[in-house]
């Protein structure tokens, strides 16, 4: 199919305005939702501490006692108690926060769900996303080296013979390959 | 005596081991078929031992020899007999047993194939694989003996340590001392007797035992300099059978978690889980980008360094598990193991590094890479992706202890923290799963790519809008469903394009274009089918994740409880004794929607008087749409105060195990034996198809 | 690979890269040694001298009027320290022989027994000690760092010090009677 090159300069445009139409479209889109989630998702807590409540809190600590058991799901004594402790914290008035900082004080910081995100604690939040983008740092460093165009053939003779070992080698190794 | 004979056997087995390795080493260096041959019949001879000791090992479990120490700690007489033969892998020292009758088995297998024309890999894959047998043999023999006896003074008293605990040996300790003999064993942990439980650690073994074979070729191809891909082909279907197993077993473990544990979830992000996982991380991110070296010829490095990583993390999570630096609900008691699995980890690491480090130069790439979108470069993004998650995991597990050293004070690292730091990592990794298999190999572009995306992305987003208006408006889920129409689209869009090409060219019906389609790339169309069912598995996970709601409530009987459309009546509870010994209390329940009665369901507590543990069994109700869930927290004996049940409504749940099901149908597709004759012949009479493919380059 | 004629020269990982590589691969695994050697520790043994430490107490279960339990003011007495809980039945074993052997003890003045209590909520600790009438000096762990010092395993478990700072004795486990615990206490008292 012929094209003018006016034609050919318009149209390799094209495909990257679909791509920003369709990018914008999605931001749009999320942040729509977004807004009309939150708005619906701010609730009023009930006046007196049900099951429920002690449930959401106790989802967020773990059994000082048992292994790796939230404190809402284990079923020992012990952890009864706890829960009977938040629930009667709850009744007084304490909030979320200040039930949990009990908690910390009372049997040390493993008994949050998640590490506070302060002192060196803050290392664990912040090591994952600094490696994750050291890695496609490097990613793209490859990828760049890679897609490079080969250099133009012929040049001195060191580096032809060096395209031709290069070449021998590849050829041995496919021989190998198929034999 | 069947025990001195078990542990008689073994012991000649490490022997045989340790003579495999030596001899394999010996006969490579000095060139000697002769030496090659004798480390590979050694090696053979170990499976047929070990079996021989297992096979004392189940025979003392099933025969009630409480003498034996490990029979004492598994099994006890109200056991029935099933579960006496699976309590072989139900403590440490008889999974060890376990483990090394695998390892056998299987290196025994990948030794009797054809080896003429790799006969240089072979003496090196010996040395791997035995030294791996040897050293979960060497561990039974000199620390974890399953067949070690309680001993007695002459005062007929069990003879203990300093700390009370029982010495327990393969011979007399003291003068005058004779075997002890208990009565009734301690039994099996209530938690291993199920069904479930039966089935996942030997799929994990199985998967985890299956990765050390390409791993030892990835070894001796280092060793021999052998820089192709030679490797990778004749381990590929390993690789496949490995990821397979090791996937079911975390499956396996998350359905027996949410049907068994009753806390409503399937996946806790409990250290040992995630040690599970984390060479299934890196064992998907070697299945794609060795693809990338069988077409292209490129990434001969990442991949060493892939499977170097997912056989260090086998070894590391397996050590995670049965060494007491961490503690989980998961962990084997604390065991003296630790430090030889640490140094065996240290040792195997760091020579496979440094090895790898050693050939580095000559494993550089053959051709190059064309551009940025090819499905080599998105390959590698996967791999990208899936490293990062393993970095969050890894990072995740080995925090509390750096944590604990410099501040003196551990940390839990719970699900919060996974969850936030993996979801955006796999939904770009569901993305690249619409995206990549669009892309050709060598040469695309962004308008080649958006070409061939557009519709079904447009597709997506009138699902996506669809679910806006009638289901959610949670951005999360939405973002999610989004992806998961993309892929779904884009996955059946390339089924539909091969078929109707072949529906025009060879004027054949759908279904016979679909099975001839299929049967002639199975590994692309059975990854096509795993994607699919992965992308099923992503909509349970969204659905409980995202939408789960959960109520808990004390009722007196004849009251009831409601959540999310459900109306939970409580009926009434029993309390009666099980089989094996256990306390039933057993609440029936009857569950309503609206005025529909729906059925009856009956969770319950057993209560195991032998080891004081309380197991709660969730009464589910399982549908397409959600799954209702009812756990019997607490009850008391008077009617007023009736019982205490918790709800958790679960939507799509079930999605995610029916996507589990088509995925094995996915494997099973990507991994049957194509015949070299057929791919031969298909290749000569090559239908012209959509895809494109570059010339020359091996299919 | 042929060399001689070739002129792309054998590149092998660069030394910076090989140092980042292996310094935080040994890093990783000593940071894992550390913690495997001291999970594979015990309990604090015979011998060990016992640092510092302090303990808030329970109001009404003062020593000496002190709130506050700080082991150096006891340096030159006997120090038994009791690791319990309420929820703990084992310990149920003991409480009564405890607080027999305090009132033994209590007006020699050379002994002073500390009860911390690990991992619990006051009101079930206030009630286990109001069941067995214990009346000697008890407190909470607070955030466990008591029984971190002592890398307690479970509870019940007792440690004996002697007015040297040394740790001379350790119960794991309940006592079965008075009178063991006296002829622990007995010879250190010389």
């Amino acid at each position: 199919m012929r094209r003018t090159s006016i034609h050919k300069a318009q149209k390799s445009k094209t495909p990257w305005r679909y791509a920003f139409y369709v990018l914008v479209a999605l931001l749009l889109g999320i942040l729509f939702s977004y807004r009309t989630y939150r708005s619906a998702s701010a609730q009023q807590p009930a006046p007196t501490p049900s099951d429920n409540q002690v449930n959401q809190i106790a989802h967020q600590l773990y059994c000082p006692v048992c292994a790796n058991t939230p404190l809402d799901v284990c079923p020992t004594d012990a952890c009864r108690q706890w829960r009977d402790l938040i629930r009667q914290q709850l009744s007084q008035g304490w909030t979320e926060t200040q039930i949990k900082q009990y908690f910390v004080q009372q049997y040390g910081v493993r008994v949050l769900a998640e590490p506070p995100q302060t002192g060196f604690d803050w290392l664990i939040y912040v090591l994952p996303p600094v490696i994750i983008l050291i890695g496609a740092f490097i990613l793209f460093r490859a990828l760049r080296m890679w897609t490079k165009p080969a250099p133009a053939g012929g040049g001195d003779g060191g580096e032809g013979n060096a395209a031709k070992d290069e070449y021998v080698a590849r050829l041995e190794e496919e021989l190998q390959k198929r034999n | 005596m069947v025990a001195d004979f078990g542990y008689g056997v073994i012991t000649v087995a490490f022997v045989v081991a340790l003579y495999s390795v030596g001899a394999a080493i010996y006969g490579e260096r000095t060139k000697s078929a002769r030496w090659v041959e004798s480390a590979r019949r050694a090696m053979l001879l170990l499976w047929p031992l070990i079996t021989l000791s297992a096979a004392s090992l189940i025979y003392l479990l099933i025969t009630n020899h409480f003498e034996v120490s490990f029979v004492y700690e598994v099994t006890s007489r109200e056991m029935p007999t099933y579960l006496k033969i699976t309590a072989w892998w139900g403590g440490q020292a008889g999974s060890l047993v376990f483990w090394s009758w695998l390892m056998s088995a299987f290196a025994s297998l990948v030794t009797l194939r054809k080896w003429d024309r790799d006969r240089e890999f072979l003496p090196w894959v010996i040395v791997v694989t035995s030294i791996t047998t040897a050293f979960f043999l060497g561990l039974v023999v000199f620390y974890e003996n399953p067949f070690a006896y309680y001993w007695s003074g002459p005062d007929h008293n069990l003879i203990v340590d300093a700390l009370g605990n029982p010495i327990i040996s393969m011979f007399a300790p003291a003068a005058g001392a004779s075997i002890y003999i208990p009565q009734d064993g301690n039994g099996l942990n209530p938690l291993l007797r199920h069904p479930g439980m039966i089935i996942h650690p030997p799929m994990l073994y199985l998967g985890f035992v299956s990765f050390v074979i390409p791993f030892a070729f990835a070894i001796a191809a280092l060793i021999t300099g052998r820089t192709d891909d030679r490797w990778i082909r004749i381990t590929r279907r390993w690789t496949l059978w490995a990821w397979l197993f090791l996937s079911c077993g975390l499956v396996l473990g998350s359905r027996w978690a949410y049907d068994v544990l009753g806390w409503g979830g399937f996946w806790g992000w409990d250290p040992v889980e995630i040690a599970a996982l984390m060479p299934w991380l890196t064992g998907t991110a070697f299945l794609h980008s060795v693809m990338i070296q069988e077409k292209r010829g490129l990434l001969k490095q990442w991949n060493m360094l892939l499977i170097i990583l997912t056989y260090s993390l086998v070894i590391f999570g397996t050590f995670l598990t049965r060494s007491g630096v961490l503690s989980s609900v998961h962990a084997f008691a604390q065991s003296a193991i630790g430090p030889v699995f640490f140094v065996f980890i240290g040792v195997t690491f760091i020579t496979s590094v440094a090895l790898l480090i050693y050939r580095w130069p000559d494993l550089r790439g053959e051709t190059e890479m064309k551009s940025m979108l090819s499905r080599e470069a998105l390959f590698l993004l996967n791999n990208l992706f899936f490293i990062s998650v393993l970095v969050v995991c890894f990072w995740g597990v080995v925090f509390p202890l750096i944590s604990q050293l410099f501040t003196g004070q551990t940390v839990t690292v719970g699900p919060p923290f996974y969850q936030t730091a993996v979801a955006p990592l796999f939904a770009a990794l569901m993305l690249l799963m619409g995206v990549a298999p669009l892309s050709a190999w060598g040469h695309s572009s962004l308008r080649t790519l958006g070409r061939a995306v557009w519709k079904s992305a447009v597709a997506a987003l009138v699902v996506t809008a669809i679910l806006f208006f009638t289901y959610t408006n949670n951005p999360i889920a939405l973002t999610g469903f989004f992806l998961v129409a993309l892929v779904l689209l884009v996955t059946f869009q390339e089924f539909w394009r091969a078929a109707s090409a072949r529906m025009r060219a060879q004027h054949e019906n759908v279904f016979s274009a679909l099975w001839r389609l299929v049967g002639r790339d199975r590994r692309r169309y059975g990854g096509y089918v795993i994607h699919i069912s992965m992308m099923l598995m992503a909509i349970g996970i969204l659905g409980i994740n995202l939408f789960q709601v959960q109520t808990q409530g004390t009722v007196p009987v004849n009251d009831s409880l409601s959540l999310s459309g459900y109306t939970v009546k409580y009926d009434s509870v029993a309390q009666f004794p099980g089989p094996d010994g256990r306390q039933v209390t057993r609440a029936v329940v009857s569950v309503y929607q609206g005025n529909n009665y729906l059925g009856d369901l009956y969770p319950r507590i057993d209560y195991y008087p032998s080891d004081q543990q309380n197991m709660t069994i969730p009464g589910e109700r399982s549908t397409l749409k959600d799954d209702l869930y009812i756990i019997l927290v607490d009850w008391q004996p008077t009617a007023a105060n009736g019982a205490t049940f918790k709800i958790f409504v679960n939507p799509l749940v079930n999605w995610l195990w029916i996507g589990a099901i088509i995925f094995l149908f996915g494997i099973i597709i990507a991994a049957w034996p194509e015949r070299e004759a057929e791919a031969v012949r298909a290749r000569a009479r090559r239908v012209p198809q959509a895809d494109r493919k570059q010339p020359g380059v091996a299919d | 690979m042929t060399e001689g004629t070739s002129s792309t020269p054998r590149r092998g990982v660069r030394l910076w890269v090989q140092l980042i590589i292996w310094v935080s691969l040994v890093g990783m695994l000593v940071i894992v040694a550390i913690e495997l050697n001291r999970s594979q520790q015990g309990q604090v043994a015979r011998g060990d001298r016992i640092s510092n430490f302090t303990m808030p107490l329970f109001s009404g279960f003062e020593l000496n009027g002190q709130n506050q339990f700080n082991l150096a003011d006891y340096r030159g007495k006997v120090v038994m320290i009791n690791f319990w809980a309420s929820w703990c039945k084992p310990c149920e074993q003991e409480a009564a022989d405890m607080e027999q052997a305090w009132q033994f003890y209590k007006d020699d003045g050379r002994v002073v027994f500390i009860g911390a209590d690990y991992v619990d909520t006051e009101p079930e600790a206030r009630a286990y000690l109001a069941k067995f009438s214990i009346t000697y000096p008890n407190g909470p762990d607070l955030g466990t760092r008591v029984s971190q010092l002592f890398r307690i395993k479970g509870v019940p478990e007792t440690y004996f010090i002697d007015p040297q700072g040394i740790l001379q004795y350790a119960q794991i486990g309940p006592f079965s009677s008075v009178d063991e615990i006296k002829s622990i206490i007995n010879p250190l008292l010389k």
